[in-house]
C-alpha cells in the first residue's frame, strides 16, 4: 500500500538533507513566517513544510501532480484533514501500545496482535471514507489512493485479517511441529492449524489427558518460564511477520500523515491569506526558455506579518535572464525580491503563488545572497565573509538556477564592489544562472546595462516627484544618485523617526 | 609422526634463558596460540640431535607444505576438534538422551573425519615416510570390522533420529505430544495474509529468540516432551542406548596421536604462511653435524618479522657466514642499529633447524649444535654496576663451563656495566676462550677493538644510507667497524650535533 499524494512514484521524505543554501533561504525569504501560518503550532507539520518549501521538485509534470492534489484538497478540505486525523489516531493510539515489556515473541505476537486491532480499526473507517468521498476526487492523486483503498482493503481481506487476528490470540491452545536437532533440542518449529478433533470434547468433557502429555504445575515457576520459551519457539516466526506486517502499516500511516500534513499546511495558508483578501493562484510552470510574468505578485509574508493586504506588482520579464531593481531606499526593493522569491520556492513546492497570476520556468535550484548586518563570529571581515558566503553558493549553483542578490558586494566601496559584482554576475550569467539583483550600486547597475542590456530587465523603485514612496516597482533604467538624502529629510527635517517609516521586514 | 627421537620424550625445562634471549618464546607463544589443547609445548622445547631426525621431519614438512594435503590434514584436525567439542557437550549435559544424542555426534564426526583423510591423503599422494606410514595404517584400520560395525551403526541411528517428526499441543498448563501427521504451516498462512503489508524495504526486526535455541541443555518442558517422544519412538531410541554402550571405546589411540602430532607441523605452516605473503623466504637447512662453515641469505628475526608483518612494516633481511677458520661475527655499530635481531636471528635459525623446520631465509647451510647459549644483559637494574658486572662475570663463566666444541654461542652487548678498558679486556677473555673451546657465535659489542682479534673473528657492522647518515637501514654487512660515523648519524638523529646544539640554543 502506497500513499503517493505528493509524488507519481515515491514518498515524500520528510528527513531528506536539506540543500546546502537552505538556511540563507530561510532567512532571506522570512520562510518561518509562512511556516508558522502553515503549522498552527503544530512541530510536525511545520516540519514537513519546510522540506516540502526547501526541497523543489524536478519539473512541471511533479508540479502539476502536486497541484492538482492540492486543488482537491481545497474543494475538499473536511474529507483531507478527517483523513489526516486518522492518521495521528493510528500513530498516537499505536504509541501507547508500545514499548513492549520485552522483546520475546510473545510479548511481540501479543503487542502485534493488539497495534493490528487498533489499525485494522482505523484502515476501516478510512475505507468508509474511500467509499463516501473518493468519487469526487479528480486529482490523479487522490484518485489512486482511494482508488487502492477500495482494492486493498476489501471486505473479505478484512474479515480474514479479523479472523487471523482472533486465531492468533489462541483461544484452544497453541500447536506446532518439531524435529530433533542438535542435542535432540526441538528444531525447525512450525506453527500448526490442526483440525479440532472430535476426540477432545469428549475428552475435555471427561477431564481425561491424552495419552502422552503432562502438566506443568500451577505453582512452578521454572516451569512456566520453561513452557513459554518452548511456546515462544512455535510463534517467534508469526511475531516477526506481524510485527513486519504492524511497522509496515505504521509506515503507511506515517507517510500517510507526511504527506496529507503538507496539503493541511497549505489549506492553513490558504485560509489565513483569503482572511487577508489576499488572492493566490495556481502557477503556470514551463520547464524551459525563461519564462516570467506575473499579475498581483505579493509579498505573502508581509502580508501575514502586517496582518492586512499589501501592495502587489506585476512583472513582464519572459526572456530577461537578469533583472535589476535599483531605486529609492526602503522603496519596496527587498520586499519585491521576497515576494518573488516565495513565488519561486512555492511554485517549486507545487504550491499555489502569492499572485493573481504567475508563469515562471522551473528552476533547478533556489539560491539567496543577501547582505548580512553582521559577522556573528567575529572571524572575517565583511567583504571576507560575503565573498565566502557567495563562492560557497558558486559551488553548488549550475546552469538553470536561480540566484536571488540583495546587496550583495556592498560591503566595500562602490567601485569595488561594482567590479567583483559585475565579474561574478556577468559570468554567472553567460553560465545559464538566472539573476535578480537588488542594488543600490548605480556604478554596478550602470555597468550591468551597458554590458547585457538585451538579455536584462531593470525595475525601478517608485518615487514620485514629491519624494514619496509607493512601493510600486516599475520598469526603470537605473539612476545614478540613491534616495538616501528623502530619508535623511525625513527623519532629521521633518522629524519623524525610523520606526514610523514603513518596516522592512528583511532580516 | 615426529621421528624416533620424539618418542624418547626429552625432559625439556619449561624456561631457558635461550628461549626468553632469542625471543623463541614469542613464537613458541605464536605457534602454540589457538592449539592449546595439543600441548605443544614440550615438543618446541625438545630439539633433535641428529641430522636423520631432522631429516624425516623436513620430509613431512615438505608435503604439508603442497595446500591440497594440508587442507585434507586441517580438515581432519577440524573434525576432530568437533569431536572433542560434541563430548564436552555431552559430557556437562545431565540429561541421558542428550548425552547420547551428542556421543553419536561425536561418532559421526570421528568416523567422517578418518575417511576423509584416508581418501584425501591417498590422492594426494606423499613422499615423505612419515605420511606414508599414516597412510598404511589408515588403510587397515578403516578396514578393520570394529570401525566398518561403528561406521554403519552411526549412519543407521542418525537415519532414524532424523525421521522423528513430532507435534506439540500447549493449551494453558497441559503440554500434549503426538506424532506429525502433516498438518498445515499456520505460520505461512498468516505470512501469506500479511503480505501486501511486507513489500519495500525489509527492516532487521530484534524478535529476541528467547527460545534457548542455543542453549545446549534442555529445561523442564522440553525434558517433558522429550520423554514423550521416547515414548512415541521406543524402538529408535531403545537402540541408541545399546548403541552408546557398545561403542564408549571408539577412539583409535594411533589416531588421536597423529591428530595431535600433526599440529606440530600445522602450526608453523600457519605461522610462516603470512610471512611468505608479505615476500619473506623460508629454506629447509642443510644441517651438517661436523663442518662449523655457516651461511645463510636473507635470513631474519622470526620474533620480529611476526609483529612487522602483522603491523603491515617491511622487514630487514641479512646474510651471515663464518668459513674456514672463521667461529664469531663481532657487531659494532650504532644502537638501533639491528645488531640485537641480528644475533637473534643467528640463534633462531640454528634452533629452528633442530626442530626440524624450515628456517628464516633463501638458503641456509648451518651446524649442528649441541646446545645454544646466550648471554643478554638483563634488563633490570641490580643494586650496583659492581653487582651487575659479578652477576653477568658469573653467568658467562658458568656457560663457557658448559659450552663444548659443538655449542653456539651469542652474547650481546656484555659488560657495559664497566669502564671501557675493562670492557675490551672483560671482552677479548669471553671471546678467546669461546674460541679456544671452538663455538661459533655471535658476539654484539660497543667495543669496535673486539671485532680486531684475529683470524676467527669477523667484523660485521650495521650499514647506513650513503646520503643520510641518519637513516639507518638495519642491514648488516661484514667490513672493518669505523665507529665514527654511526656515532655522528645517532648524534643528528637526536639533534646533538655542534650545529643542531647551536641553532637550538640561538632560539
Amino acid at each position: 500500500m502506497k500513499v503517493r499524494l505528493m509524488f507519481r512514484d515515491g514518498d515524500f521524505n520528510p528527513e531528506a538533507t536539506l540543500p546546502p543554501n537552505a538556511e540563507d533561504l530561510t532567512r532571506d525569504l522570512a520562510l518561518d513566517t509562512l511556516l508558522k501560518v502553515m503549522a498552527r503550532g503544530d512541530a510536525f507539520l511545520l516540519g514537513v513544510a519546510r522540506r516540502a518549501l526547501l526541497v523543489g521538485l524536478d519539473g512541471p509534470e511533479e508540479i502539476a501532480y502536486r497541484q492538482r492534489a492540492l486543488n482537491d484538497s481545497i474543494e475538499h478540505p473536511e474529507v483531507v484533514r478527517g483523513i489526516y486525523g486518522l492518521s495521528v489516531e493510528a500513530i498516537e493510539g499505536r504509541r501507547k501500545i508500545w514499548p513492549w515489556l520485552s522483546e520475546s515473541p510473545e510479548s511481540v505476537l501479543r503487542g502485534s496482535v493488539e497495534t493490528l486491532d487498533l489499525f485494522f480499526g482505523i484502515l476501516k473507517r478510512l475505507r468508509r471514507v474511500a467509499d463516501e468521498h473518493g468519487g469526487s476526487f479528480r486529482s490523479e492523486a487522490f484518485a489512486r489512493f482511494f482508488g487502492m483503498i477500495e482494492t486493498e482493503l476489501d471486505d473479505a481481506y478484512l474479515l480474514r485479517i479479523q479472523e487471523h487476528l482472533q486465531e492468533l490470540k489462541f483461544p484452544d491452545g497453541q500447536r506446532m511441529s518439531a524435529k530433533l536437532g542438535k542435542g535432540f533440542k526441538g528444531e525447525d518449529y512450525v506453527l500448526r492449524r490442526f483440525p479440532v478433533e472430535k476426540q477432545n470434547w469428549t475428552r475435555r468433557v471427561l477431564r481425561r489427558k491424552p495419552k502422552y502429555s503432562f502438566e506443568v504445575a500451577p505453582q512452578d515457576e521454572g516451569g512456566h518460564r520453561a513452557l513459554s520459551e518452548v511456546s515462544d519457539n512455535g510463534i517467534s516466526a508469526v511475531a516477526k511477520a506481524l510485527r513486519e506486517s504492524t511497522d509496515r502499516i505504521l509506515s503507511f500511516f506515517t507517510v500517510l500523515r507526511t504527506e496529507l500534513g503538507f496539503y493541511v499546511g497549505c489549506l492553513n495558508l490558504r485560509e489565513a491569506l483569503a482572511q487577508l483578501g489576499e488572492p493566490i493562484c495556481f502557477p503556470t510552470a514551463s520547464a524551459e526558455g525563461l519564462v516570467l510574468s506575473s499579475r498581483g505578485l505579493y509579498d505573502a509574508c508581509l502580508a501575514l506579518t502586517l496582518n492586512k493586504g499589501v501592495v502587489s506588482n506585476d512583472l513582464r520579464a519572459d526572456g530577461k535572464g537578469l533583472v535589476v531593481i535599483t531605486g529609492a531606499n526602503q522603496g519596496g526593493k527587498s520586499t519585491f525580491l521576497r515576494s518573488l522569491g516565495l513565488a519561486y520556492a512555492m511554485t517549486h513546492a507545487g504550491m499555489f503563488a502569492p499572485a493573481e497570476q504567475f508563469s515562471v520556468t522551473v528552476s533547478a535550484g533556489l539560491f539567496s545572497h543577501y547582505k548580512r548586518e553582521e559577522d556573528p563570529s567575529m572571524r572575517s571581515g565583511k567583504l571576507d565573509e560575503e565573498l565566502g558566503r557567495l563562492s560557497a553558493i558558486v559551488d553548488h549553483i549550475r546552469r538553470g538556477c536561480v540566484l536571488l542578490s540583495n546587496e550583495s558586494f556592498a560591503s566595500t566601496n562602490e567601485r569595488e564592489g561594482s567590479e567583483i559584482g559585475g565579474e561574478v554576475i556577468g559570468a554567472l550569467l553567460e553560465e545559464g544562472v538566472r539573476v535578480f539583483v537588488v542594488t543600490h550600486l548605480s556604478e554596478l547597475a550602470l555597468r550591468l546595462r551597458d554590458l547585457y542590456a538585451s538579455d536584462a530587465l531593470f525595475l525601478r523603485a517608485e518615487r514620485q516627484a514629491d519624494g514619496q514612496r509607493t512601493f510600486r516597482i516599475l520598469e526603470g533604467e537605473p539612476l545614478s544618485t540613491s534616495y538616501g538624502r528623502d530619508l535623511y529629510t525625513q527623519v532629521f527635517e521633518e522629524g519623524k523617526t525610523a520606526e514610523a517609516l514603513p518596516i522592512d521586514v528583511s532580516p | 609422526m615426529l621421528g624416533r627421537q620424539a618418542e624418547e620424550k626429552p625432559d625439556s625445562p619449561a624456561s631457558l634463558p635461550v628461549f626468553h634471549d632469542l625471543n623463541l618464546d614469542q613464537i613458541f607463544l605464536a605457534l602454540t596460540h589457538g592449539r592449546e589443547e595439543y600441548d605443544l609445548g614440550p615438543l618446541l622445547r625438545g630439539p633433535l640431535s641428529d641430522t636423520e631426525s631432522i631429516a624425516y621431519r623436513q620430509e613431512v614438512m615438505k608435503d604439508l607444505e603442497s595446500p591440497p594435503l594440508r587442507g585434507q590434514v586441517e580438515a581432519f584436525s577440524e573434525r576432530m576438534r568437533e569431536m572433542r567439542r560434541c563430548l564436552v557437550q555431552g559430557d556437562k549435559l545431565h540429561n541421558e538422551y542428550q548425552k547420547m544424542s551428542w556421543f553419536l555426534d561425536a561418532v559421526d564426526t570421528y568416523c567422517d573425519g578418518v575417511e576423509g583423510l584416508l581418501g584425501g591423503l591417498s590422492k594426494s599422494a606423499p613422499k615423505s615416510r612419515g605420511m606414508q606410514e599414516l597412510i598404511r595404517f589408515l588403510g587397515s584400520y578403516t578396514s578393520s570390522a570394529g570401525f566398518v560395525t561403528l561406521v554403519s551403526d552411526t549412519k543407521k541411528l542418525k537415519q532414524r533420529i532424523s525421521e522423528v517428526r513430532y507435534r506439540i499441543h500447549i493449551r494453558g498448563l497441559l503440554v500434549s505430544v503426538g506424532k506429525y501427521g502433516g498438518e498445515p504451516d499456520y505460520s505461512a498462512e498468516v505470512e501469506e495474509t500479511f503480505r501486501k503489508f511486507q513489500e519495500g524495504e525489509v527492516g532487521e526486526y530484534a524478535v529476541r529468540d528467547r527460545l534457548r535455541r542455543d542453549a545446549p541443555d534442555m529445561n523442564s518442558v522440553e525434558e517433558g516432551i522429550m520423554d514423550m517422544i521416547v515414548r512415541l519412538y521406543p524402538d529408535s531410541f531403545g537402540e541408541l542406548a545399546t548403541y552408546c554402550r557398545t561403542h564408549v571405546g571408539y577412539l583409535d589411540k594411533n589416531v588421536s596421536r597423529f591428530d595431535k602430532e600433526v599440529q606440530f607441523y600445522l602450526a608453523y605452516l600457519q605461522l610462516i604462511q603470512d610471512m611468505k605473503a608479505a615476500g619473506l623466504d623460508f629454506c629447509y637447512p642443510t644441517v651438517d653435524d661436523r663442518s662449523k662453515s655457516v651461511r645463510a641469505t636473507e635470513t631474519f628475526d622470526l620474533a620480529l618479522a611476526l609483529r612487522l608483518v602483522h603491523e603491515g612494516a617491511s622487514v630487514v633481511r641479512n646474510d651471515f657466514s663464518l668459513s674456514g677458520r672463521e667461529r664469531m661475527l663481532v657487531v659494532s655499530g650504532p644502537n638501533q642499529g639491528g645488531k640485537t635481531t641480528f644475533a637473534r636471528a643467528f640463534g633462531q635459525v640454528h634452533y629452528l633447524a633442530r626442530l626440524g623446520y624450515p628456517v628464516p631465509g633463501k638458503e641456509a647451510q648451518l651446524f649442528l649444535s649441541d646446545n645454544i647459549f646466550t648471554h643478554f644483559e638483563k634488563e633490570e637494574q641490580i643494586e650496583n654496576l659492581r653487582g651487575k658486572l659479578q652477576d653477568e662475570l658469573i653467568r658467562i663463566h658458568d656457560q663457557l663451563q658448559r659450552a663444548t666444541g659443538r655449542s653456539v654461542m651469542i652474547v650481546n652487548e656484555g659488560f657495559s656495566s664497566t669502564t671501557a678498558s675493562d670492557a675490551l679486556f672483560l671482552g677479548k677473555e669471553v671471546l678467546r676462550r669461546a674460541i679456544d673451546i671452538g663455538c661459533i657465535g655471535v658476539y654484539v659489542t660497543f667495543v669496535d677493538e673486539l671485532s680486531r682479534l684475529g683470524e676467527a673473528t669477523v667484523s660485521v657492522v650495521s650499514s647506513v644510507v650513503p646520503d643520510n647518515p641518519t637513516q639507518r637501514t638495519f642491514k648488516m654487512v661484514r667490513k672493518p667497524a669505523d665507529g665514527r660515523a654511526y656515532a655522528m648519524a645517532i648524534a643528528e638523529k637526536y639533534e646533538l650535533t655542534r650545529r643542531y646544539v647551536k641553532r637550538r640554543l640561538s632560539r
